[in-house]
C-alpha cells in the first residue's frame, strides 16, 4: 500500500489561516490502514484544528467527509454538493488523492495534510518499511523475492557493498542490508548460482525516467 | 596489452605491484594535490585520486588526476556510481583518457548520508559492477553504454575494489567473481588488519582460479595510534580490526605508536608476500602520504621496477 503520515500541525495550520470554511477530506483505502488519513484521523486532525482557533479566538467549520477511494474520480465527484460551503479543501489521502480533487475542482485551493511516504508493507504493528519503488519491470523473480530498488540504499543491482554491517546497511543498524536478504533467499532456495550472474545496467524508462508514466488498458477504456 | 597503464605492465612482468592513495583538496588549490603527490613520487605503480570520499565535496577527482599526470606521476582515476549517471562516467571516462589517464576505479561510493550534503540524492544509475562492464565494453568493443560506437575508444584498465571483511563472509568471493567477470582488471582491498581471515579469504579465491582472472591488490593501511585503531574497529563500516591488532599498539607508549604502526603495516606486507594471488600491495597511509616511501622501502618494493 501508499504509507504516509500526519504533517507537523503547525504546518496545516498555516495553509488553512486564510480561510473560514474548510472541507477536510480523508480517504479510505491505504492512508486508513496506516493510520494516517482514514475517517479517525479526519476527526481528530478535526478536534485538534478547532481547539487551535479557538485558542486564537476565532472560529473555523470543518466539514468532515471521508471518501471510499480519493484517487477515483467517481468518488471525489461525492464532492459536488459540499465544495461551494468551502474555502478551501485540506485532503487526508495520499498525494494521488490531493491531485485528482485538484484536477476537478479547478477553481478551489486544496492542501495536503499528511506526507505521502512510500509504497510498503506493514513488519509489525505501528510500523511499516519501504518495499517497492514502482521501477515498472520487477525484478523480484530474479532476486529471490526481495527488492534491490527499494531496499538497498544504494540501489544496487549486484551487491552488497563493502559497508554491510552485521548483516546490517551501512546507513543504519535498523535497515536489514537488502543484499543480506537476498542471498539469504537465494541460499534457502538453492539458486545460489544466480548470484553470480552480472545483472545489467537497469533500463530507468519504465520507472519513470521515461517521464510521468501512464497504463493504457484497451479492454477496459 | 590491453592498456598503456603501467599497473598493467608490472602486473604482467611479474612483479608485485604498488599503489597509494591521495584525496583531493577540498579546495581548488593546485599545489595541495602536488604535495601529498610529491611524496609518492618514484615509490608507486598509480596514486589513486579519490572522488569526493566519504561523500565530501572535494576538487574533481578528474582535476587533481590530470595535475598528478602533469607532474609525471601515474594517477588511478576514481569514479562513484553516487554522484553520476551513465552519460557522466562516460563523459567523464572519454574526458580522462584524452588528458592522457589510463587507469580508473569504478566504485558505488559512499552514502550521501554520511558526508557533508547529506541532503543530497544518491545517482545510482548504474552500481560498481555495471561501471565496471561499461568501461570493458568501450575499451574491448569501443562501444558506449547504449550501444554506438565510440570514434577513439578509451582504453582504461579497469580496478575495483573488494572487501573480504563485510558479511556475508561466503559472498565476498563470488562478488569478487563477479567483478572479474564484468571486466575489471585488479581490485584493491579494503585495509587488512585480520591477516587470518584474509589469507582464508585468497585461499577460497585461488579455489576458484580467480587469482588467474584478478590482479588482487592487498589494501595495508598503517596506524598511526591506539584511537585510529579503535575508531576503525567502531565507526568503519565494514572494517575488521582484531583486538591483537589494537592491543599491540596500546602496548607501546604514545610517542612510539606510529612507528609500531609502520612496522606492522611492514610485517603484514612481509606476510602476505608470500600469499597466492596477491599480486601487489595499495597502501592507503591517510592524510600521512609521507610515511609511505618507508613503508615500501623497508617492505623490499623498492626501487619500483623500470619499464
Ligand atoms: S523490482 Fe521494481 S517493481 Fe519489483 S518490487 Fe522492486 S521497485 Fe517494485
Ligand atoms: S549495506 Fe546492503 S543495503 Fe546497504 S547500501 Fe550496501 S548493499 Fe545496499
Amino acid at each position: 500500500m501508499i504509507t504516509a503520515e500526519q504533517k507537523p500541525i503547525e504546518e496545516i495550520i498555516e495553509y488553512i489561516a486564510p480561510y473560514d470554511r474548510i472541507l477536510l477530506v480523508g480517504c479510505n483505502e491505504c492512508v486508513t490502514v496506516c493510520a494516517a488519513g482514514g475517517r479517525k484521523e479526519v476527526g481528530l486532525l478535526a478536534s485538534a484544528l478547532h481547539l487551535h482557533s479557538l485558542k486564537q479566538g476565532k472560529t473555523v467549520d470543518i466539514k468532515e467527509i471521508t471518501l471510499e477511494r480519493q484517487c477515483d474520480p467517481e468518488y471525489v465527484e461525492e464532492l459536488v454538493s459540499l465544495i461551494d460551503s468551502a474555502d478551501a479543501i485540506l485532503s487526508m489521502a495520499c498525494g494521488c488523492g490531493v491531485q485528482t480533487i485538484a484536477g476537478r475542482y479547478k477553481d478551489k485551493p486544496v492542501y495536503p495534510a499528511v506526507n505521502t511516504k512510500f509504497m510498503g508493507a506493514s513488519e509489525s504493528q505501528g510500523i511499516w518499511a519501504e518495499r517497492c519503488k514502482g521501477c515498472g519491470d520487477c525484478l523480484l523473480g530474479v532476486t529471490g523475492g526481495v527488492c534491490p530498488v527499494a531496499r538497498c540504499s544504494k540501489q544496487l543491482m549486484n551487491g552488497p557493498c563493502g559497508g554491510t554491517s552485521n548483516g546490517q546497511c551501512e546507513i543504519s543498524p535498523d535497515t536489514d542490508c537488502a543484499w543480506r536478504l537476498i542471498w539469504e533467499r537465494l541460499k534457502a532456495l538453492g539458486m545460489e548460482k544466480r548470484y553470480i550472474e552480472v545483472m545489467v545496467a537497469k533500463d530507468w524508462r519504465p520507472a519513470g525516467g521515461g517521464g510521468p508514466r501512464r497504463i493504457v488498458r484497451e479492454d477496459l477504456t | 596489452m590491453k592498456t598503456d597503464s603501467r599497473l598493467e605492465k608490472v602486473f604482467a612482468s611479474g612483479n608485485l605491484a604498488v599503489t597509494s592513495e591521495a584525496g583531493p583538496p577540498r579546495g581548488a588549490d593546485p599545489e595541495k594535490v602536488k604535495e601529498k603527490a610529491k611524496h609518492l613520487d618514484g615509490y608507486v605503480d598509480g596514486v589513486n585520486i579519490t572522488d569526493n570520499q566519504t561523500a565530501m565535496v572535494r576538487m574533481s577527482s578528474m582535476a587533481a588526476s590530470v595535475i598528478v599526470k602533469q607532474m609525471g606521476m601515474d594517477p588511478i582515476l576514481q569514479m562513484v556510481a553516487r554522484d553520476r549517471n551513465r552519460l557522466a562516467i562516460q563523459a567523464d571516462i572519454l574526458g580522462a583518457y584524452s588528458l592522457g589517464i589510463n587507469t580508473m576505479l569504478c566504485l558505488s561510493g559512499d552514502h550521501p548520508k554520511f558526508g557533508d550534503h547529506p541532503t543530497a540524492s544518491g545517482v545510482y544509475d548504474i552500481d560498481s559492477v555495471q561501471m565496471v562492464q561499461c568501461v570493458r565494453k568501450m575499451r574491448d568493443e569501443g562501444k558506449f553504454q547504449g550501444g554506438a560506437d565510440i570514434t577513439k575508444p578509451p582504453k582504461m584498465f579497469i580496478g575495483a575494489a573488494a572487501n573480504p571483511f563485510a558479511d556475508p563472509f561466503e559472498l565476498r568471493v563470488l562478488r569478487l567473481a563477479k567483478k572479474a567477470r564484468a571486466g575489471a582488471d585488479f581490485v584493491q582491498t579494503q585495509c587488512i588488519f585480520n591477516l587470518d581471515k584474509f589469507e582464508e579469504y585468497m585461499k577460497m579465491v585461488c579455489d576458484m582460479g580467480l587469482d588467474e582472472q584478478i590482479h588482487v591488490m592487498a589494501g595495508i593501511t598503517p596506524m598511526k595510534s591506539a584511537g585510529m585503531a579503535k575508531y576503525m574497529k567502531n565507526k568503519v563500516p565494514g572494517m575488521d580490526v582484531p583486538d591483537e591488532v589494537i592491543k599491540r599498539i596500546e602496548g607501546v607508549p604514545k610517542a612510539d605508536q606510529a612507528k609500531e604502526g609502520v612496522t606492522m603495516a611492514v610485517e603484514f606486507i612481509e606476510r602476505l608476500k608470500e600469499c597466492k594471488g596477491v599480486h601487489g600491495f595499495h597502501i592507503m597511509a591517510i592524510e600521512w602520504e609521507e610515511q609511505v616511501p618507508e613503508i615500501v622501502e623497508r617492505a623490499g618494493l623498492y626501487p619500483r621496477p623500470e619499464l
